[in-house]
């Protein structure tokens, strides 16, 4: 409905400055509006607050740039993803578009839809490359070129409902291993709280468990050969001991009711309206579960804390091992120059760090996170400094098709309708048919 | 259903003129052939043949949508289709929504048709109140539906609320969601059918059934022997929508359930898009289509030519 009223808002919008651009061209100033470099930007954001912030900056430097039309296109996440094969093959492709890296964007920079990078990137002695964080950088690079500008970093982690853990007795600092956080479920389940909100209905909020759990019991070494096909790929002893670690959550039943039909905001709903103790959810979780909670206010900030995923005993992963975001903008092949400079103003530190200010994003430019206000997100900024090794979403970084096995058998295995093994298998298949 | 619907009409409207049109010299129809064909034929072969075989064409490759498909894998989408355990429940799926259509849906759409049938007082509001969920567009009505079944703050949260007892997540239950889907899709098309009865029943001659109340036939003879086999033609096409329908179901299961959960509200159009469209696939979820081209040109055909071939 959003999706319809935005799309009718834009086209209502078009229209008007058509109407103005021929008031113009009517009244003698054809030669300014003839010259206008239209810029077009595809993004995915639903918040309001932060579109806002990204006016300001595209207006900003339309000041500047008088020439410069700079355009945002609104697509619904899902959407998004199944629209853009076709959409960067025709010639509606936009200039630049939202990406999440990983195996998505390595498919796409294979097929030539996209802009190789390199050579702007490091013209003047890699004037444009200092302005990002090399981690942020070298994630969006593959074979040598770049093919996406980064924009922000993210990490999931726990968050959880203070006043709730305090009703059950629970101190979010006790929660170290696995064990723990399985006793700390059924702590807060005898307390008659639910212990954690998921979304299976969307499927990949649950997809974070089996990754983390991967990540915690196989360390990198397991996933890299699994993600490559080597060894034992996704049939490893770890991976298969992160199936089981699952279900025996999944037998817990530590979700919301239906919380198989649940999408990603309801999920954020039920933590926002202090309907479950924990969320494991993205670095702009206290943000996000106020828009989607029931009052519009959600949660205090006070009263959210959040802890790293916990270890596994036993495991080859660490505590400080990261799973999470790396976003960028990829340009398309025939983006225009006007595309090319503005995205490069877009991204850089010092209007990273106002987007940081606005509580939005953790900035992947240098020296942007200085901007952070909100004591969360830092907290997730520090994290990600301190990490050891951060992996980029499985269900990005592994394609499009194994991904989303992995969505679907993260889910299935949790609510008992898979084993560990077949799930295990399922994925491998997927693997071996790319 | 709205497509199939304007196809239908389109059809008969063919048909008729090419009976019609016989007896004149093949001169006289040349030139309006050469004026009136090529549109039709050029928009036929560019919208429905052409992407019909690419889609076969597709199949038989391992492709993810970029540039061309080069990487021939013969029959190896199909098999892996067959195999798969979602496309099977999307079959049964599509199975169960006909056999609900056959049962539930056109005998309810008979049934109010009778009685709206006639004239009396307020029947046309009530005419309208029935056809209004088909007005609907599909995604408005999911998206309603998955409002009134929500648990939480939906309709049903708050019936059993009211009763006190615990509220069922029926979109979120493997074993319910399809009956919860199948009563949204019998609510939004019956007005449909029971138009195209009430349209039926108004062409019964009432001289017919004047006759049979002369006989002294009670009101159940009346139906069973006079109206329901002059109304034989209408129930037959009703049949052919529903199947056609269900096999094209797609817009009103994405906002309910998107085809879960673990796929068991899948029909063959939401898997063809999980599948295919969302895993970037398009080998895949072109094998989905041409299985499913070939399950509906065999059920249209056969149906044709079995059951509406007087018609």
């Amino acid at each position: 409905m959003t999706q319809d009223q935005r799309m009718a808002l834009t086209r209502a919008k078009r229209f008007i400055n058509l109407g103005a651009l021929t008031a113009l061209a009517v009244s003698g100033g054809a030669d300014l509006a003839s010259a206008q470099t239209v810029v077009k930007w595809m993004h995915v954001e639903t918040v309001p607050a932060y579109i806002e912030v990204w006016e300001e900056i595209a207006a900003a430097y339309e000041q500047e740039h008088p020439d410069v039309d700079v355009q945002l296109q609104f697509l619904e996440n899902e959407a998004f993803k199944a629209k853009l094969p076709t959409l960067l093959q025709s010639d509606a492709a936009p200039d630049f578009f939202y990406s999440w890296g990983g195996g998505v964007l390595r498919q796409q920079s294979q097929t030539g839809a996209l802009m190789d990078l390199t050579e702007p990137m490091n013209a003047d002695g890699g004037a444009w490359a200092k302005d990002y964080k090399p981690a942020a950088l070298n994630g969006l690079t593959y074979d040598g070129k770049v093919y996406a500008v980064p924009y922000r970093m993210g990490t999931i982690s726990f968050y959880y409902n203070k006043e709730l853990f305090q009703q059950a007795g629970l101190n979010a600092e006790d929660i170290k291993t696995w064990d723990d956080f399985l006793a700390a479920v059924t702590t807060l389940k005898e307390a008659g709280i639910t212990p954690i909100a998921g979304g299976g209905g969307d499927k990949w909020p649950l997809h974070f468990y089996w990754s983390y759990l991967v990540m915690r019991n196989g360390g990198q070494e397991v996933f890299e050969n699994a993600k490559n096909n080597e060894g034992e790929g996704f049939l490893d002893p770890a991976i298969i001991k992160a199936g089981e670690q699952l279900a025996e959550l999944g037998k817990l039943e530590p979700f919301q009711g239906g919380y198989l039909g649940a999408s990603w905001p309801q999920t954020l709903g039920v933590f926002g309206d202090g309907r479950a103790a924990m969320l494991l959810g993205f670095e702009h979780t206290e943000a996000n579960q106020r828009t989607n909670a029931g009052d519009g206010k959600g949660l205090a900030p006070e009263n959210i804390g959040r802890f790293p995923f916990p270890v596994v005993e036993g495991g080859a992963g660490k505590v400080t091992d990261t799973l999470g975001g790396l976003n960028g903008w990829a340009l398309t092949k025939n983006a225009s120059p006007a595309a090319v400079d503005f995205l490069r103003f877009f991204t850089s530190p010092e209007q990273e760090q106002k987007m940081a200010a606005a509580g939005m994003i953790i900035p992947a430019a240098t020296g942007a996170e200085e901007g952070l206000k909100n004591p969360l997100m830092r907290e997730a900024a520090d994290q990600l400094a301190a990490s050891t090794w951060h992996q980029n979403f499985f269900d990005q970084d592994l394609g499009p098709s194994v991904g989303r096995v992995v969505n679907d058998v993260s889910v299935e295995i949790l609510a008992g309708q898979m084993s560990p093994e077949e799930g295990a298998q399922m994925i491998q298949d997927a693997r071996e048919l790319e | 259903m709205t497509d199939m619907t304007a196809a239908a009409v389109a059809t008969q409207g063919v048909t008729g003129p090419k009976v019609r049109y016989k007896s004149p010299t093949a001169r006289g129809r040349l030139p309006v052939l050469v004026l009136f064909l090529p549109p039709a034929l050029l928009l036929f072969t560019l919208f429905v043949i052409l992407p019909m075989g690419e889609a076969a064409w597709y199949s038989l490759y391992r492709w993810n949508g970029y540039g061309t498909p080069t990487e021939f894998v013969g029959i190896r989408n199909f098999t892996v289709l067959f195999n798969n355990g979602a496309f099977s429940q999307a079959l049964i799926n599509n199975g169960l929504i006909i056999v609900i259509s056959l049962l539930l849906q056109i005998p309810l759409a008979i049934w109010l048709a009778t009685m709206l049938a006639h004239k009396i007082a307020g029947v046309v509001a009530f005419r309208l109140i029935f056809f209004l969920p088909y007005v609907l567009a599909d995604v408005a009505a999911g998206l309603i539906w998955r409002f009134v079944y929500d648990g939480d703050y939906g309709l049903f949260a708050a019936i059993a609320g009211f009763f006190g007892v615990a509220t069922p997540y029926v979109l979120a239950d493997r074993d319910l969601a399809i009956y919860a889907v199948l009563a949204v899709i019998v609510w939004k098309y019956f007005g449909f059918h029971m138009m195209l009865f009430i349209a039926g029943l108004q062409a019964v001659d009432k001289s017919v059934l004047e006759a049979a109340e002369i006989d002294g036939a009670t009101g159940w003879q009346k139906f069973r022997y006079v109206t329901l086999p002059l109304l034989g033609s209408t129930v037959r096409l009703s049949v052919f929508f529903a199947i056609i329908g269900s096999l094209q179901l797609f817009d009103l299961i994405m906002p309910l359930t998107g085809g879960g959960p673990s796929n068991s509200t899948q029909t063959m159009v939401t898997f063809l898009y999980t599948y295919g469209v969302t895993r970037m696939q398009v080998g895949l979820g072109s094998a989905v289509g041409v299985v499913l081209f070939v399950i509906c040109i065999t059920l249209a055909f056969g149906y044709k030519r079995i059951f509406m071939r007087h018609d």
